[in-house]
C-alpha cells in the first residue's frame, strides 16, 4: 500500500516528501474507496515475434512500425500482447467525485492510475513466472504511446485480444480508452536472462516528461 | 413457430463457432464473418455438424457483422449477412432437416463502449443494430438471437432495434461472471427486468464461464424472469497453454452438468466458446426426452438501471422528490442557466441520504423540457446507479427518457384518464417501465376509497390491453391536504389499505402534499409517513434530506422486523450525536483564511456563518477570502503548495462563498462578476478532469463559467460565444489526437467570433503546439488560466 500511495503522491506532481499530512490523509482515505469500486480485469496473448529491421517488427500477423518498440523487442522471439481495465465503476467514481470535491476527484485519479500500474505489475509478473518455467524472460512492458509506438496500434491491439468481449476495454474515435483507467501494452519475451531490466517510466524516451520518475 | 415450441419443449442450440474457425487457420484479430464469403464450405461444413449432433437452433456466423465492428472493403455487410443466412439453410437441406432447423441470425456487441462511458451515441448503436436486423430478416432468418452483451445500455440497443424493425422473434442473452454481474456493473434482475421490460421471447446467458459456474446465475435468472430461459455455456474458463486460449470440459462432463441445468428450468441449451460438436452431440443425448420445466409468472414488482435494481412490496422504498423544480427558486434558476452540475449534486446528495429511487423532474414553462430531461436523465446515470422515476405531463419528454433510459424505468405517471392513458401505456409497452397511475380521472379525485380504488382497477384492466401487467402498476393513492380536507388523510390511507389487500398492488405517495398549508409540517408528514407504511404504501416520494421523514422510515422498518437485528437502525443512529443541527463547538479557535489555506472545508463554511451574523457578505470576501486565496496561489506557483492543496482550499473557499452567496441573494446584494467565460473539452476527447480543475479555480475568483462539458463540437463552442458574446474561451484536450480538434475548434472562432480569445490547455500541449494551432494563451497549469483570465477582464 505504502508503495502505492508514494506513487500516486507522485502522479500528484508533489515531490517526494513535500505531501503535507492533509494531502497525505486525502490520498488514504481515496484509496480506500477507489477500492471499493475497482475492478481490474486483465487480458494476455502469447505470439510470434519477427524482427524485420529498420525500426519494424511482426507480432502475429500485425506489422508495427516503430523504432522504440523494435529497441525494446530486440532479440525477442515472441511477444506478450497485454491489456487491462479497472472497469466502469472507477471512471463513475471519479465523475460522481468531481462534482462535489475536486481535490478528491484529483486524487482518485491519481490513486487509480497508480492502483493500475501496481495491478499491471503483478499480472506481469505472474505471466513473468509461467514463462519462466520454459525458459522465456519477459521485458518491461511497452505500451502504444511511449517513444515513436504510434497510438493507434491500440486497436489492432485489443481486436487481437478481443478485449472488448474479455474485459469490456474498448477504444474511442480518437483512440482513447475507455473505461479511461485503462492500459495496453506489448510485453517482449526474451530467450535470455537480463540484467535487471527498466522499468516503465525510465525506459521511455520522453526525457522531458513532468511526471518522469 | 418458434414461439409455439420454446418453453413446451427442450430446444437445442449449436455450439461454438470461433474456436472451431481458429482451428481451420483463422487467426486472432481476423473478421470470422469475412469467412462466409471466402470460405462457405467450411461454414457450411461447421453448421452441418452441428445440425447432425442435434441442434435445432443454428446461430449465422454474423457475431460481429456490424458497421461497428466489420469494417472490410472487399465486402458489403448486406453480402455478409445474406451469405451467412445461406449457409444456415444450405447446410439444413443437405442434412434433410430443412423444416426442423431454425436459422437464428446471430448479433453481438459493436465492441465499443456506449456514452457516457464511453463515446458512442445510444442512436448510433440503435442504427448499426437495426441495418443488420432488417438486413437479416430480409435474408429470411427464423429468429434474432442477441448473445454475449455485457452492458444493458448496448444490449437495450440491440433489443430496440430488433424489435421495431423486424417481426422476428427476438432472444437475448449476456455475459455474466462469478458474481454474477455484467462488466457495466448490472446484476441478475436488472438484466431480467431491462429484457422483461423490451419484451423479448427469451432471455439467459452466454459465454464468459464454464456450465458448473454458470449454475448460481441460473438460479437467479430462474427466480425472477417469467419467460424461458437459455444457458450456453463456454466449455469452462478459458486457460492459457502455449499462448493460446483453450477450454478443457469434455463433451461428457459437459453434457453431465447441462442435464442438471435443464432440470433446473433451462428451455433452450447450446455451447459457446470452446464447445465442438462433439460437446452438443453429447449434450442432446443425455438431455433429450427431459420434460421443460414449466415458465411461472413472477409477482415481482422491480425497476432498474444500469447497476442496481429495486424491488417494491417488501418495506417501503424512499423515492427522493428534490430533482423538482416546483417551488423551488434555486433549482428553476439552475435549470434556466442550464446547470446540470447542480441537478447532478442534487442525485448524489439524495442518494448519499439514503433514496432508493430519484424523481427527475425538469419541466419548466420557458425551456425546452425534452432536451432537459434527455440531459438530466443520462448526466445522473452517469453518476448514480439509482433507478430514475421519469417524472413530466409532456408525453415527448416522457418518451425521450424512456427510450434513452438505460434500464427499467419509473414513469410518474398516468391517470385514470383515458387520454392520458392513451399517451402511456403505449410508451411502457414499448420501453418497458413501472407507471405510476394516479387515482383521478375526467371526474376529478374521488373523495372516498372505494372511488379511488375503482379508478385503480380501471387503469390496470386498461394497460392489460397493452399487456402491461398489474405488477408494472403502482398505483397513487393521492394525499391531499388535511388542512382543506380534513378526512383527506383517512380516505388516502383506507385507499392504501383496501389497494394492498384487496386489489393487490403496488402504491406510492407524493407523502409531503398531506401537511400543505399547515405550520410545522415536519411533523405532521413524518406522523402521517409511518401510518402510510403502516398501510402498505410501497414506496413514498419524499425528501431524503429531511431527518423527520428519515427516522419515521428507519423506525418503521425497525418496528415491523423489515430490518434485521435492527441492523440498519443501529448503524444509522447508534453513533449520532444527539444534536445534529446546531453548530458545534470549537469553531471559533480557527480565523476564516487559515480554514481556506488549510483546505477545511467545513471549517471555511461555519466560520463564515459566524462572521456573516455581524459582517458583510463582500467584505469578507475582499479581506478574507481573497487574501486567502491569494497567499495558496501563489504557494502553488512557487511550488510550496501543490495541486491537491490548491484545489481543496478552492473548495474551502467555494463552502464559504456558498454561505456569503445565500445571505447576498436574500439581502437582494449583488457581487459584481468579472466575467463570463466558456470552457470546453474538445470534440473526441474524454478527459475533463483538467477542465474541471480550471471551472473550479475561475469560479473562487469571480468568474462566471459556462461549461459545456466534454466531447464537445467546434460548432457549439463557436455557437454558445456567439450568441452570448463571449470574450475568452478555454480549451482542453488531453492526447495528439484530440489537438486536431482543438485546432479546428480555434479555426472555427476565429472565423465566427474574431472578439473573442482562446486559452488552451491539456497534457500534450506545450507553448509551441499552442502558437502552431493559433491560441492565444497557453496555461501550462490551472492558476495561469486565472492570471490570463484576469488579465482580460
Amino acid at each position: 500500500m505504502e508503495r502505492k500511495i508514494q506513487e500516486a503522491i507522485r502522479y500528484l506532481g508533489i515531490k517526494k516528501g513535500a505531501a503535507d499530512a492533509g494531502t497525505r490523509a486525502l490520498v488514504e482515505s481515496s484509496f480506500q474507496e477507489l477500492m471499493k469500486e475497482a475492478e481490474p480485469k486483465s487480458i494476455c496473448r502469447i505470439f510470434e515475434l519477427q524482427e524485420l529491421g529498420d525500426g519494424a517488427v511482426q507480432i502475429g500477423k500485425l506489422k508495427i512500425e516503430s523504432r522504440s518498440l523494435a529497441r525494446n523487442l530486440k532479440n525477442c522471439r515472441r511477444a506478450v500482447l497485454f491489456g487491462a481495465t479497472l472497469g466502469t465503476g472507477t471512471d463513475r467514481l471519479i465523475t460522481r467525485t468531481g462534482l462535489k470535491d475536486m481535490a478528491r476527484a484529483v486524487a482518485l485519479q491519481a490513486c487509480a492510475a497508480a492502483l493500475l500500474e501496481e495491478y499491471c505489475d503483478q499480472r506481469q509478473e505472474e505471466i513473468g513466472r509461467e514463462l519462466e518455467k520454459e525458459g522465456g524472460y519477459l521485458r518491461p512492458r511497452f505500451s502504444p504511446g511511449y517513444g515513436d509506438f504510434d497510438i493507434s496500434y491500440q486497436e489492432p491491439i485489443m481486436r487481437m485480444l478481443d478485449c472488448a468481449k474479455q474485459i469490456g476495454l474498448s477504444m474511442t474515435k480518437g483512440c482513447m480508452m475507455t473505461p479511461t483507467k485503462s492500459v495496453t501494452a506489448v510485453i517482449g519475451v526474451s530467450p535470455v536472462k537480463e540484467r535487471c531490466p527498466v522499468q516503465g517510466c525510465e525506459a521511455c524516451g520522453s526525457t522531458g516528461c513532468p511526471y518522469r520518475r | 413457430m418458434i414461439r409455439e415450441r420454446l418453453g413446451k419443449e427442450l430446444l437445442f442450440f449449436d455450439g461454438g463457432m470461433g474456436t472451431l474457425l481458429q482451428e481451420k487457420g483463422l487467426e486472432p484479430g481476423e473478421l470470422p464473418e469475412l469467412w462466409n464469403v471466402t470460405h462457405p464450405e467450411e461454414i457450411r461444413g461447421i453448421h452441418r455438424r452441428y445440425m447432425e449432433a442435434g441442434s435445432d437452433i443454428v446461430l449465422t456466423n454474423t457475431f460481429g457483422a456490424n458497421a461497428l465492428k466489420f469494417h472490410d472493403d472487399s465486402c458489403s455487410l448486406e453480402e455478409i449477412i445474406k451469405a451467412a443466412t445461406g449457409h444456415v439453410k444450405a447446410a439444413a437441406e443437405q442434412c434433410g432437416r430443412k423444416n426442423s432447423v431454425l436459422t437464428a441470425l446471430d448479433v453481438g456487441p459493436t465492441g465499443k463502449l456506449l456514452k457516457p462511458m464511453g463515446d458512442l451515441e445510444f442512436e448510433t448503436a440503435y442504427e448499426a443494430f437495426r441495418e443488420v436486423m432488417i438486413l437479416g430478416e430480409k435474408a429470411g432468418a427464423d429468429l434474432i438471437h442477441i448473445e454475449t452483451m455485457s452492458d444493458t445500455y448496448e444490449l437495450k440497443a440491440a433489443v430496440l432495434a430488433a424489435k421495431e424493425n423486424t417481426s422476428l422473434p427476438v432472444f437475448a442473452t449476456a455475459i455474466f461472471d462469478e458474481r454474477g454481474k455484467l462488466l457495466t456493473g448490472a446484476d441478475v434482475p436488472a438484466v431480467v427486468a431491462l429484457l422483461e421490460g423490451l419484451r423479448v421471447d427469451a432471455l439467459g446467458i452466454n459465454c464468459g464461464m464454464g456450465p458448473e459456474q454458470m449454475i448460481p446465475v441460473l438460479e437467479q435468472l430462474l427466480k425472477y424472469t417469467s419467460l424461458p430461459v437459455i444457458v450456453k455455456p463456454n466449455a469452462g474458463l478459458p486457460k492459457q497453454r502455449d499462448g493460446q486460449t483453450v477450454y478443457d470440459v469434455s463433451p461428457e462432463d459437459f453434457a453431465g452438468v447441462m442435464k442438471r441445468i435443464v432440470k433446473m428450468g433451462a428451455a433452450a441449451v447450446g455451447g459457446c466458446c470452446g464447445t465442438t460438436p462433439e460437446h452438443i452431440s453429447e449434450m442432446v443425448r443425455s438431455c433429450r426426452g427431459i420434460p421443460v420445466v414449466p415458465v411461472k409468472e413472477k409477482e415481482l414488482t422491480l425497476v432498474s438501471s444500469y447497476g442496481s435494481s429495486v424491488f417494491l412490496g417488501t418495506g417501503s422504498k424512499i423515492i427522493g422528490e428534490r430533482i423538482n423544480p416546483t417551488g423551488k427558486k434555486r433549482f428553476k434558476q439552475a435549470l434556466k442557466e442550464h446547470d446540470i452540475d447542480y441537478i447532478l449534486r442534487e442525485g448524489i446528495e439524495q442518494e448519499e441520504r439514503g433514496a432508493h429511487i430519484l424523481d427527475v423532474n425538469v419541466g419548466l414553462p420557458d425551456i425546452d423540457e425534452t432536451a432537459m430531461m434527455k440531459e438530466a436523465v443520462c448526466g445522473l446515470q452517469s453518476v448514480t446507479s439509482l433507478p430514475l422515476q421519469i417524472d413530466t405531463v409532456d408525453p415527448a419528454a416522457m418518451e425521450a427518457a424512456l427510450r434513452l433510459y438505460n434500464g427499467k424505468a419509473m414513469v410518474n405517471s398516468v391517470s385514470g384518464k383515458q387520454e392520458s392513458m392513451d399517451q402511456v401505456f403505449p410508451l411502457i409497452a414499448r420501453y418497458g417501465g413501472v407507471v405510476i397511475g394516479l387515482t383521478l380521472d375526467e371526474d376529478g379525485i374521488p373523495a372516498d376509497p372505494q372511488g379511488r380504488v375503482r379508478i385503480a382497477e380501471k387503469i390496470i384492466k386498461e394497460a392489460a390491453k397493452y399487456g402491461i401487467k398489474k405488477k408494472d402498476i403502482v398505483i397513487d393513492a393521492l394525499a391531499m391536504t388535511i388542512s382543506s380536507e380534513p378526512e383527506g388523510a383517512k380516505v388516502t390511507l383506507e385507499t392504501l389499505r383496501r389497494l394492498r389487500d384487496e386489489t393487490g398492488v403496488c402504491t406510492v405517495l407524493g407523502v409531503s402534499n398531506i401537511s400543505f398549508g399547515l405550520p410545522g409540517r415536519p411533523i405532521v408528514n413524518a406522523a402521517f409517513y409511518t401510518m402510510a407504511m403502516m398501510n402498505g404504501l410501497s414506496a413514498g416520494i419524499i425528501n431524503p434530506a429531511s431527518e423527520d421523514m428519515m427516522k419515521a422510515w428507519y423506525a418503521f422498518h425497525a418496528l415491523m422486523n423489515l430490518d434485521k437485528n435492527c441492523e440498519r437502525y443501529i448503524a444509522k443512529y447508534a453513533a449520532a450525536p444527539a444534536v445534529s443541527t446546531s453548530v458545534p463547538a470549537g469553531t471559533g479557535s480557527i480565523s476564516l483564511q487559515t480554514a481556506i489555506e488549510k483546505g477545511l472545508k467545513d471549517d471555511a463554511r461555519m466560520v463564515t456563518q459566524s462572521l456573516a451574523e455581524t459582517g458583510a457578505p463582500l467584505d469578507i470576501i475582499n479581506t478574507e477570502l481573497i487574501p486567502a486565496l491569494n497567499r495558496v496561489g501563489d504557494g502553488f506557483e512557487k511550488g510550496t503548495v501543490f495541486l491537491p492543496q490548491l484545489l481543496m482550499s478552492a473548495e474551502a473557499a467555494k463552502s464559504a462563498f456558498a454561505v456569503l452567496k445565500d445571505r447576498m441573494d436574500s439581502s437582494g446584494e449583488v457581487q459584481e462578476k468579472r466575467g463570463t467565460i466558456v470552457l470546453a473539452t474538445v470534440k473526441g476527447d474524454i478527459h475533463d478532469i483538467g477542465k474541471n480543475i480550471v471551472k473550479v479555480l475561475l469560479e473562487n475568483y469571480s468568474f462566471d463559467v459556462i461549461d459545456l462539458g466534454k466531447d464537445v463540437p467546434p460548432e457549439t463552442v463557436a455557437d454558445t460565444v456567439v450568441e452570448k458574446r463571449i470574450q475568452l474561451v478555454g480549451l482542453s484536450a488531453l492526447m495528439t489526437t484530440t489537438v486536431v480538434s482543438m485546432e479546428e475548434t480555434i479555426r472555427l472562432l476565429r472565423e465566427k467570433a474574431p472578439w473573442c480569445r482562446v486559452m488552451v490547455g491539456g497534457a500534450v500541449l506545450n507553448q509551441e503546439y499552442a502558437d502552431m494551432i493559433g491560441a492565444d494563451f497557453y496555461g501550462k497549469d490551472a492558476m495561469q488560466s486565472v492570471h490570463y483570465a484576469q488579465q482580460i477582464f
